[in-house]
């Protein structure tokens, strides 16, 4: 790795410093001019927003203080819609860390038509996921669904006796608890790529030499990969479990295409409920103040992973 | 023995892999049999999904390429990705490089900064962007999407050029401006042509990500010739409570598989890029 430790500066080089500092200054502006305008003005209108009873037909501020934050806690599809972002992140990233080493594990590997396998393997993070929700909400469709269709020819749906129940299909979308693993498992086959492709480069990174001295001192695979594999791999795990959790986190893109929050706010979740609120519904103010729930989680969470993640490379 | 574990190993490979490509790829197999099903066959709950239980047809592609806005969608989304991607390299490139050869304590926080936008959601900033796009008279205009896509492409591919250049010796432009190069010179000179893959992982990364972007658009745009591809598809396609099953699942077959074979392509530039914006802090 490259040492980073400022070189020596020189006096030919200190004659430099005032025009480099503003070099660096000019060359910086447009990119911190065009935050604060598009992302730190807006954010900053979101907060007065929730703070305010601002609707799409009178979109004047007049504030009311802390009213709406007090109305949506109290609203039931709210405090659900806050534990679904929460349950659906956590169980589609916890499996996505776990199945992304299996399968980055397997890809450091020389096989046949490995090209191919990277490709379709790569697709539900390459196509725009609008679209790849689209092929589940017809995979998952009430009467079409193959899965359903699978069922009914082993006979284990569709029939009196059968093991899953006499109804002809199971209503991916319809059943509230098979709605919300619908939507857990399009989350994580989505993230599985990224995650694959992120931890791959920290495999790809680790010195061959280690792993072949420990498999020289007789360790097997297993502790190999947990002594060794997994603690190198912690920092660019980290990275990987930031981003699943940012894209899972904020995303509504699944929800609104597979389910649009239902069956009755079943899969709603928070940037969901935001939308429909503030959005279709209207209500400017309550649909911000569901949104600003979103943030202080996300900045925590990738502060603390950012953190960690350079703790590690210090050391 | 040697040979028998050799074999197990091989196994456990193939099976994983071959496992992990079928369920992802699995949608997008749905959607090419759909694609070519007709109605009859497509909707026949008895029927065997997975065969073509009548003669294929090119009926959905038909009325994909000639009912619908598709190829004007297809277009709007390149129209708007190019932009965007010229729009980010421009801002992102030097403020990378800058925060990359310069940053001492507040450099770091700042490029941290910078990352820590991209995690603002869009269902976030939509309420009052909608509202500033108003004021800017670029309702129902791609140029709503200009402007506003860099607000993702931008703090992202700013953190994966900084830990691209933190990557290049400083040595190799110091050598270049003691040998009588401006620091700019040495910069477009000696950094950028080093720098090729790391500024075509953004160009792809900024592509992608405004080609990926649903709910922005969803939002600003409502006319139909106007839309992009990711909510031209799926809104398009689906009059009131019908979905036309062939032709949607064949735009979105059709649209998703260009965006693959690119970023396959340069998949292993990407990963550079990323990984090395991501560790460095």
């Amino acid at each position: 790795m490259p040492n980073h430790v400022e070189r020596g500066t020189g006096p030919a080089r200190r004659g430099l410093r005032d025009s480099e500092k503003q070099l660096a200054v000019v060359m910086i502006a447009p990119a911190v001019l065009y935050i604060v305008c598009m992302v730190g003005f807006p954010f900053i209108l979101a907060v007065c927003y929730s703070l305010s009873d601002a609707t799409t037909g009178d979109p004047s501020l007049h504030f009311v203080g802390l009213g709406n934050f007090k109305a949506i806690l109290q609203d039931p599809v709210f405090r659900k819609s806050l534990g679904n972002t929460f349950i659906f992140t956590l169980i589609s990233q916890t499996l996505v860390i776990i199945l992304s080493q299996a399968l980055a594990l397997a890809l450091t590997q020389e096989f046949r038509g490995k090209w191919l396998a990277r490709f379709f393997i790569l697709l539900p993070w390459t196509a725009p996921i609008a679209l790849g929700t689209i092929g589940w909400l017809w995979m998952l469709d009430s009467i079409f669904s193959p899965f359903d269709w699978l069922l009914r020819a082993v006979g284990l749906l569709g029939s009196p006796q059968a093991l899953l129940g006499p109804l002809s299909n199971l209503y991916w979308l319809g059943e509230p608890s098979l709605a919300m693993a619908s939507v857990v498992l399009v989350h994580m086959w989505r993230i599985l790529p990224l995650a694959t492709v992120i931890l791959l480069a920290g495999l790809t990174s680790i010195p061959h030499e280690i792993l072949e001295a420990a498999e020289v001192d007789g360790a097997g695979f297993w502790r190999r990969h947990v002594q060794i594999t997994v603690p190198l791999l912690r920092p660019i795990m980290s990275i990987a479990f930031l981003f699943g959790l940012v894209f899972t986190f904020t995303d509504m893109t699944v929800v609104y295409v597979l389910t649009r929050g239902g069956p009755v706010h079943s899969t709603q979740v928070l940037s969901s409920w935001a939308f429909f609120k503030g959005i279709e519904g209207g209500d400017l103010a309550q649909g911000a103040a569901t949104a600003i729930f979103l943030f202080p989680l996300l900045a925590g969470v990738a502060a603390l992973i950012l953190r960690l993640a350079r703790r590690t490379e210090i050391t | 023995m040697g040979s028998l574990k050799k074999i197990c190993e091989r196994g456990t490979l193939y099976g994983i892999v071959t496992f992990f490509a079928l369920f992802s790829a699995f949608p997008f197999y749905w959607m090419v049999i759909a694609m070519f099903k007709r109605d009859h066959d497509l909707f026949n709950p008895a029927a065997n999904p997975f065969l073509f239980n009548e003669p294929a047809t090119l009926d959905h592609l038909r009325v994909l390429f000639y009912d619908t806005h598709f190829l004007q969608y297809l277009w709007n989304t390149c129209l708007v990705g190019t932009a965007v991607v010229a729009i980010t390299l421009l801002v992102s490139v030097p403020a990378a490089y800058s925060l990359a050869r310069w940053s001492g304590r507040w450099g770091e926080n700042l490029g941290i900064g910078i990352f820590l936008t991209y995690l603002v959601p869009p269902t976030l900033l939509f309420i009052p962007l909608s509202r500033m796009i108003g004021l800017f008279g670029l309702h129902e205009s791609l140029g709503a999407l200009i402007l506003v896509y860099p607000t993702f492409t931008i703090p992202f591919c700013t953190w994966l050029l900084m830990g691209f250049f933190k990557s290049i010796p400083k040595d190799i432009e110091e050598q270049a401006m003691i040998d009588g190069c401006s620091r700019m010179g040495a910069m477009v000179k000696i950094i950028f042509p080093l720098s090729v893959s790391g500024i075509l992982t953004v160009v792809v990364f900024a592509f992608t990500l405004s080609m990926h972007e649903f709910i922005y658009a969803l939002a600003f745009i409502s006319v139909s010739a106007k839309k992009t591809i990711s909510i031209g598809v799926p809104t398009e396609l689906v009059r009131g409570d019908v979905f036309r099953w062939g032709p949607l699942m064949a735009g979105a077959l059709i649209a998703s598989l260009p965006v693959a074979v690119i970023y396959t392509f340069f998949l292993d530039r990407f990963i550079a890029g990323f990984t090395m914006g991501a560790v460095k802090g």
